[in-house]
């Protein structure tokens, strides 16, 4: 087994609802979509996210699009115009997501290996 | 159909590329975001011929002279709290730009619930808060505004009116969308699967370049000439499926990646996308690439919509400032955080006390929070952000004259003040709630101005 961040694997589009954030994570290549739904259970969002995420974590399935949408209650410091927070809208937990690691097989990680990042990023991945 | 804007304060020339890329029938134009109705209400009671989106009048303008002879029409929420007054600005640039006399617009009304607040609210219409529960009651001294969202009916009954512009208040982002779509192809109102295609093609459009290449995080790298990114065009047929795609020659791109992060977008339950006049369920879309730039969209399964529609109603919640400052190496984030604590201190001594004290290192922690751990000594440099919020509009307005001073009696190699003291802002809070359609669907109209 080796580790993998989820921005190898997926990409991701975020928003807000009032004071929930809406992640939208979609697999790049079909086959990894049940490694996702295996891994990436809102339990483990929730532990990666800690108190960034207030209230509850909901996942819901898109199987046609081989895409999850994750609801972060309670992310948004209030949301709207009374969060005081730079991401008042909730824009970038979708790249907060994508930092996750989890465990793949090494073929898995071996395939997967730099996707995701501008190709002129380098090998720097010590944040 | 091609979508021209995707809030207020979008690219201005995108409609204008719309409508001379190629061949279009419909260009819809959202401008409205939950608060923004709040905001052209406070315009409004400052000039009671105010309270729309301005910048759609200039762009009418110069897009008048296509539409009549063209026969391209134009639907959208730019009326904001005074789609009268909105519509009488139109019809004068539509004159000005040689339309006199050829052209109408249809002006959907009744949305606006301020009026009849009190009137709801003692009907028994207690209009709680959505996530909350709490009734509207507890805070109706500071209501500032509250719209229903309506849906595609009052669309449909104007362009049936021979409308060539129909502008409305607070309706649906997506009804923009799929209203001319069920008046071109004569849709029923239990048509529920049409409709609720026509909901995904709106929720692909609404957002404009975000279905096309726009902020895509799939190899962003790899997205061309988004300096003259093609906005998307809806190819709608009678049964409600389509394609996305977008002008020949335009920058961005339209493929299965783009499509999929816009469905996501701002997505609850994907099952139930609620609407005025269906719900949409979304686990049912199919996707096929249907070429360069061309993804098909079909399947989707719609139901009948709940007995509600839903209101946006904003208050005022208070007051808000955010203050910054720069701190250079060495030990930036250091310096930040120090400056941060004796910033506290001082409030804390003047015995001023807030909901909320926020402190963001943007440039390590602002946006990922802890995910990021701690930061190195040698971070170039940091900006540190500190935003409170509260009732009592002195004590915000004393925050914003403490922050300046940490420059000459805080940490040392610190800069980027130059901007000022930062603005106290009133905080208008967004209340969402629903209530009975019966109540409100009586007093929608739609009236016809003539250009």
């Amino acid at each position: 087994m080796a580790e993998v961040r989820l921005v190898e694997l997926a990409h991701a589009r975020s928003g807000d609802k009032g004071d929930t954030a809406n992640v939208g994570l979609i697999v790049y290549e079909e086959m990894d979509y049940p490694l996702i739904l295996k891994m990436v259970t809102p339990n483990r969002v929730k532990k990666h996210f800690k108190d960034m995420v207030k209230g509850p974590v909901e996942r819901f399935r898109l199987d046609n699009l081989h895409a999850v949408n994750f609801l972060l209650h309670g992310a948004l410091d209030g949301g709207g115009t009374v969060s005081l927070m730079t991401d008042a809208q909730g824009k970038v937990f979708s790249t907060a997501l994508l930092r996750m690691k989890i465990e793949v097989p090494d073929e898995v990680a071996e395939r997967v290996r730099g996707r995701g990042r501008h190709p002129g990023a380098g090998a720097g991945d010590s944040l | 159909m091609a979508a021209g804007q995707g809030f207020w304060g979008d690219d201005l020339e995108a409609p204008i590329r719309q409508v001379n890329g190629g061949r279009i029938d419909y260009l819809m134009l959202d401008y409205l975001a939950e608060v923004t109705m709040s905001i052209m209400r406070k315009q409004m009671s400052r000039d009671p011929r105010a309270g729309y989106a301005r910048d759609f009048v200039p762009l009418m303008e110069r897009v008048f002279p296509a539409c009549v002879e063209r026969g391209i029409r134009v639907v959208t929420n730019a009326g904001g709290v005074n789609p009268l007054e909105c519509a009488r600005a139109v019809a004068d640039a539509g004159r000005r730009a040689g339309a006199g006399g050829r052209a109408r617009i249809g002006v959907v009304t009744g949305d606006d619930l301020m009026e009849r607040l009190d009137e709801l609210l003692a009907a028994g219409h207690s209009l709680d808060h959505m996530e909350t529960g709490r009734p509207l009651a507890e805070v109706r001294d500071r209501v500032r505004s509250a719209n229903v969202y309506l849906g595609a009916r009052p669309i449909v009954a104007a362009l049936a009116r021979r409308a060539t512009v129909v502008v409305t208040g607070r309706s649906t982002d997506t009804a923009l969308a799929y209203g001319p779509l069920a008046w071109e192809f004569g849709w029923a109102r239990d048509a529920w699967d049409p409709l609720a295609s026509g909901v995904v093609a709106g929720h692909v459009a609404e957002c404009g370049a975000q279905a096309s290449g726009g902020n895509c995080s799939a190899e962003w790298w790899s997205i061309p000439d988004l300096a003259a990114v093609g906005f998307p065009i809806i190819e709608a047929n009678p049964d409600g499926s389509f394609v996305v795609t977008k002008h020949p020659g335009s920058g961005g791109m339209v493929n299965l990646r783009t499509v999929k992060e816009q469905i996501l977008y701002e997505l609850g339950d994907p099952s139930s996308y609620i609407t005025p006049d269906v719900v949409a369920d979304f686990t049912t879309i199919r996707l096929s690439e249907e070429g360069r730039d061309r993804v098909g969209v079909h399947g989707v399964r719609g139901r009948p919509p709940t007995p509600f529609l839903k209101v946006s109603v904003a208050c005022s919640a208070g007051y808000r400032a955010v203050g910054t400052l720069v701190y250079a190496w060495p030990d930036a984030a250091a310096k930040a955080r120090a400056a941060a604590r004796i910033l506290r201190e001082r409030l804390d001594r003047l015995g001023l006390t807030y909901e909320r004290v926020l402190v963001e290192l943007v440039g390590w922690d602002a946006t990922h929070g802890h995910l990021v751990g701690e930061p190195p000594p040698d971070l170039p440099e940091v900006q540190l952000r500190v935003g409170v919020r509260g009732r009592d509009r002195a004590s915000v307005e004393r925050f914003t004259r403490e922050v300046a001073p940490l420059v000459l009696t805080g940490p040392p190699s610190v800069t980027g003040f130059a901007g000022g003291r930062p603005r106290v802002q009133e905080i208008v809070a967004y209340w969402p709630a629903l209530i009975d359609r019966r109540a409100v669907e009586p007093g929608v109209a739609v009236e016809v101005v003539e250009v």
